[in-house]
């Protein structure tokens, strides 16, 4: 297949792509919001006279105002502000309605708030300790999804169990055990456009939305929800959205903006997070903390893994219980393990909440799983490549779940020869102190987490010069699918991709309907749900067709933009068959040909109550592999080279393929090395800000990342495709650390890897390398 | 300069891609602000902190972070935004090179991009990998990874040379 150019890429280099932070209606009131300055306590007195004062502020409303309004994905444990009680220092507990941002934003600062702080929990195993403060104290009473299963009087959110097997009993028959214990901090997805939604009520009681949000349809589900309003009275609008990295997956602002418009009579009103409030307000990636135990034969063979994870949600457990359940049933990954235990358990605690993350807990149990038999095969003595390649999982075997792998699935064992020949695996490294090399590879393994019951529809019309507009309902975050989606379309009926408009920004009431935008599924499903769409408006131009040159409808042909008969000379052009053949007395054959679609892959199951069953509707294999360059007297790491292999199935445009690898590189390299949120010992955040929490810049990045795609069709796939967006990271992190090992023999267990967290491993474990 | 009192505006002077605008400013409102209500929505604001470079305008032909100065220090100048580098149709080759490279992918940071590999450009016509890396290391992109908008400049660089 031949690239297509990006059909978003015009309106964002001429500044003309709208984000929602660029839209205004008549009559619109800025929002700001009055934010908890305590980690925990009862909210004793709010305030708001003095702000109401203030010239230009139209309205406060507080927490309790709304409190009868309930959200949350999996528990419905949050109100659209803090009621009765904040549960984190930043938690907001009223918003101020302004005519202008500036006014709305100081009065904010004029709202008096009287609390009775508690005490706090913000360790996560602290959370665990019996009496430890509760963060909420009716979690039996929530509603919640049947799988999700609170603790009463405690503050876990879920445990997920995972049992294949036997691993406690295979484990003590082992002739190897390893185990050790990660962590994983907490991060910000630093999208680079703030979350901004504005509501806006018709006088019909019908709610608009504008949202920077991934998932328009996520968004009016949980908004009907919560509000008991249908789905066909609420119209969600997501123009261009500044990057998501699954931050803007779910219900976040949008609930809370609507409630806000709906106080002030239905006026449009607009909430735009600063940076600062950013980081507050809207949730971040799950903090983990990881217990993990393998099981070896002395041949190499992985016999047993046991991991206890301890998942961080924060306040309230949006989608960090899934994410959690997630990491743990991806179990051991892409290895062939036949005795597994998982517990996974998600707790809460006074701090910012969490939710779904690029990787979506499976980046996180790679980090685990791949440091963990690294050092298993360097305790055994057996290469870690050989080693990977002998317990990988082949056609035939089964995942952690009792998923079956078939040859369906990719090769594996070639992404990861292919990924240790290009790093220069086994060749020499040159070293010289302080300045050590080394080499680490880690596979990778994900298939969205999804819901079996997850679809997509897609439809296309003609327009009467053959031109034609395509709907899906994913959205466009950068990720291109949309171009994806155009270039497929044009193949399809061999037209220029000029011809074919998709539906950029999306309107739930006329856009097709996809589930959500997350766990790089949308090639998938929705590119699967635009072929079912060509393929019907095909079967109607053929039938159109068969009229008009007499012949079997399977006699007709598409392509180039015509209509034809095979081996004939016979040929139409698609634009006077596609409203209707129109004959020489007036008779018309047909009508206006409108293509539907729609996908789904029917025998997903959920999984029961040892973890099993089958939750992937399509796996994506590849191997990671990093060279890395260590001072081992400032504990600053280099990653010199990496190497991403990924077995795509099909890859449609290579371009966009790649962006997705070489941007989830830098983006995993970035958190591997530098990224955590920062809290201090009362739960305020240290580093709110892009200065002091530093993603990658361009100069900590070199030009030598290298992707390598293999294509061994999947044939459930569009064409056989795979996805990719969130498979980039997941081995990446591990293979530096494993890398890091490899260069000075020093195990390190904690993201991020810094360069004083390094440096004082080498103190605790090769003392010796410092001395000058 | 003028010495305005703390809520008064003050009246404010701009040639904005070529066109003169004239406006009134409260004295601490951020250029940023002004230029967005003005209508230049392409100037984007992403940190608050002047970290970003999303903002990144050309001012008398210096880029600038358009958060870190005020609406009135910028009376009387020539503004460049990201809406005034293409001549009608004819995009500017930096941008035709953003396109074509995949300099960009969500979109955010493009126009600041776009605007601080201008100055650069201008100023040196033919930068090494390492002049660039230089020249845009005050804007952050969190999709790209930054190999493709490095790529896009050296391009453009390319093409400059025969105009």
């Amino acid at each position: 297949m031949t690239d297509i150019e990006r059909v978003d890429a015009l309106d964002k280099v001429t500044g003309r792509a709208l984000y929602v932070y660029d839209l205004k209606f008549p009559g619109m009131l800025y929002a700001a919001l009055v934010k908890s300055t305590v980690p925990h306590g009862i909210i004793k007195k709010v305030d708001p006279s003095r702000a109401l004062a203030r010239e230009g502020v139209e309205a406060v409303i507080t927490g309790s105002q709304l409190s009868h309004v309930r959200a949350g994905i999996y528990i419905q444990d949050r109100t659209p502000m803090a009621a009765e009680k904040v549960r984190y220092l930043g938690e907001p507990v009223a918003a101020v309605l302004a005519r202008d941002l500036r006014s709305a934003r100081e009065a904010a600062e004029m709202v008096e708030v009287d609390y009775h702080e508690l005490s706090a929990v913000v360790d996560p195993r602290e959370a665990l300790r019996e009496g430890a403060p509760l963060v909420h104290e009716k979690l039996q009473e929530y509603h919640r999804y049947q799988e999700i299963k609170p603790l009463p009087n405690s503050n876990v959110a879920n445990v997920f169990r995972l049992r294949k097997g036997d691993a406690q009993s295979i484990l003590q028959r082992s002739d190897l055990v390893v185990e050790d214990t990660y962590t994983e901090a907490m991060i910000s997805h630093a999208y680079m456009e703030p979350m901004s939604v504005i509501a806006w009520w018709n006088p019909d009681g019908t709610l608009e939305l504008w949202t920077s949000a991934q998932s328009p349809f996520a968004v009016r589900n949980l908004l009907s929800k919560a509000l008991e309003l249908s789905e066909s009275r609420i119209v969600v609008h997501v123009p261009y959205v500044g990057g998501g990295f699954g931050g803007k997956a779910g219900l976040h602002l949008e609930l809370l903006v609507a409630l806000l418009s709906k106080a002030v009579g239905g006026r449009p009103v607009k909430l735009t997070l600063s940076r600062e409030d950013n980081f507050y307000v809207a949730p971040s990636k799950v903090g983990v903390s990881a217990e993990g135990k393998v099981g070896l034969s002395k041949e190499g063979k992985i016999l047993a893994l046991m991991v206890n994870y301890l998942v961080d949600a924060g306040a309230y457990a949006d989608y960090a219980v899934n994410v959690g359940k997630t990491m743990g049933y991806i179990g051991a990954g892409p290895y062939d393990v036949p005795n597994v235990w998982i517990d996974s358990t998600t707790v809460y605690t006074n701090k910012p909440f969490a939710t779904a993350f690029r990787g979506f807990g499976i980046l996180e149990a790679h980090w685990v799983v791949e440091r963990l038999l690294e050092t298993a095969s360097r305790k055994l003595g057996v290469d870690p490549v050989q080693f990977r390649l002998m317990n990988r999982l082949r056609p035939g075997s089964t995942t952690s779940t009792g998923q079956r792998i078939t040859e369906g699935s990719g090769d594996l064992a070639k992404c990861l020869q292919v990924a240790a020949d290009m790093v220069g695996w086994g060749s020499r490294k040159s070293s010289s102190h302080p300045t050590y090399v080394g080499r680490g590879v880690a596979l990778a393994m994900k298939g969205p987490s999804v819901p079996p019951y997850n679809s997509a529809q897609a439809y296309l019309k003609f327009n009467e010069d053959g031109t034609l507009d395509v709907s899906v309902g994913t959205t466009e975050i950068g990720q291109g699918t949309m171009t994806s989606i155009v270039q497929l379309v044009a193949e399809e009926f061999g037209i220029q991709p000029n011809k074919v408009r998709v539906d950029l920004v999306k309107d739930t009431s006329r856009s097709a309907y996809t589930w959500q935008t997350v766990g790089s599924r949308s090639l998938f499903y929705d590119g699967n749900a635009v072929l079912a769409a060509v393929d019907d408006a095909k079967s109607q131009i053929r039938r159109i067709a068969s009229k008009v040159f007499n012949v079997e409808e399977e006699e007709i042909s598409i392509g180039g933009g015509k209509v034809f008969v095979k081996g004939g000379s016979r040929a139409l052009d698609l634009k006077d068959v596609v409203m209707g053949y129109v004959t020489a007395n007036g008779n018309v054959i047909g009508s206006p040909v409108v293509g539907r679609g729609s996908f789904v892959v029917p025998d997903l199951t959920y999984l029961d109550s040892q973890g099993q069953g089958n939750p992937f509707p399509v796996i994506t294999f590849g191997a990671q592999s990093v060279e890395v360059e260590v001072d081992v007297l400032t504990g600053v790491v280099k990653v010199n080279k990496y190497v991403g292999v990924f077995d795509l199935g099909r890859v449609v445009n290579r371009g966009l393929a790649m962006d997705q690898l070489v941007g989830g590189a830098v983006m995993a390299i970035s958190l591997a090395l530098n990224e955590s949120i920062k809290f201090d010992e009362g739960g305020a955040i240290l580093n709110p800000n892009l200065v002091d929490y530093k993603v990658a810049e361009i100069g900590d990045v070199n030009d030598n990342l290298i992707g390598v795609f293999l294509e061994n069709p999947d044939p459930k796939g569009p064409r056989g495709a795979r996805g990719i967006g969130e498979n980039a990271l997941l081995g990446i992190p591990a293979a530096i650390g494993n890398a890091i090992y490899d260069a000075i023999g020093v195990s390190v267990r904690d993201l991020p890897i810094t360069p004083e967290r390094l440096w004082r491993e080498i103190r605790a474990q090769r003392p010796e390398l410092l001395e000058v | 300069m003028k010495v305005i009192e703390q809520e008064q505006k003050a009246k404010v002077r701009y040639k904005i891609n070529g066109q003169q605008y004239e406006t009134e400013v409260e004295p601490r409102r951020l250029l940023v602000h002004v230029l967005r209500e003005l209508g230049f929505t392409g100037v984007h604001i992403g940190c608050d902190t002047s970290h970003c470079g999303a903002c990144t305008i050309i001012m008398d032909g210096k880029s600038v972070k358009s958060c870190t100065i005020l609406g009135v220090e910028a009376d009387g100048s020539e503004i460049l935004t990201i809406e005034g580098l293409a001549q009608g149709e004819k995009l500017h080759p930096i941008q035709e090179a953003f396109w074509e490279k995949h300099g960009l992918q969500c979109g955010y940071c493009t126009p600041g991009m776009i605007m601080q590999s201008y100055w650069l450009l201008k100023n040196n016509p033919n930068p090494s990998e390492e002049e660039i890396k230089e020249g845009i290391s005050g804007n952050l992109c969190r999709c790209t990874g930054y190999q493709n908008i490095i790529d896009a400049i050296k391009l453009a660089a390319e093409r400059m040379k025969g105009q």
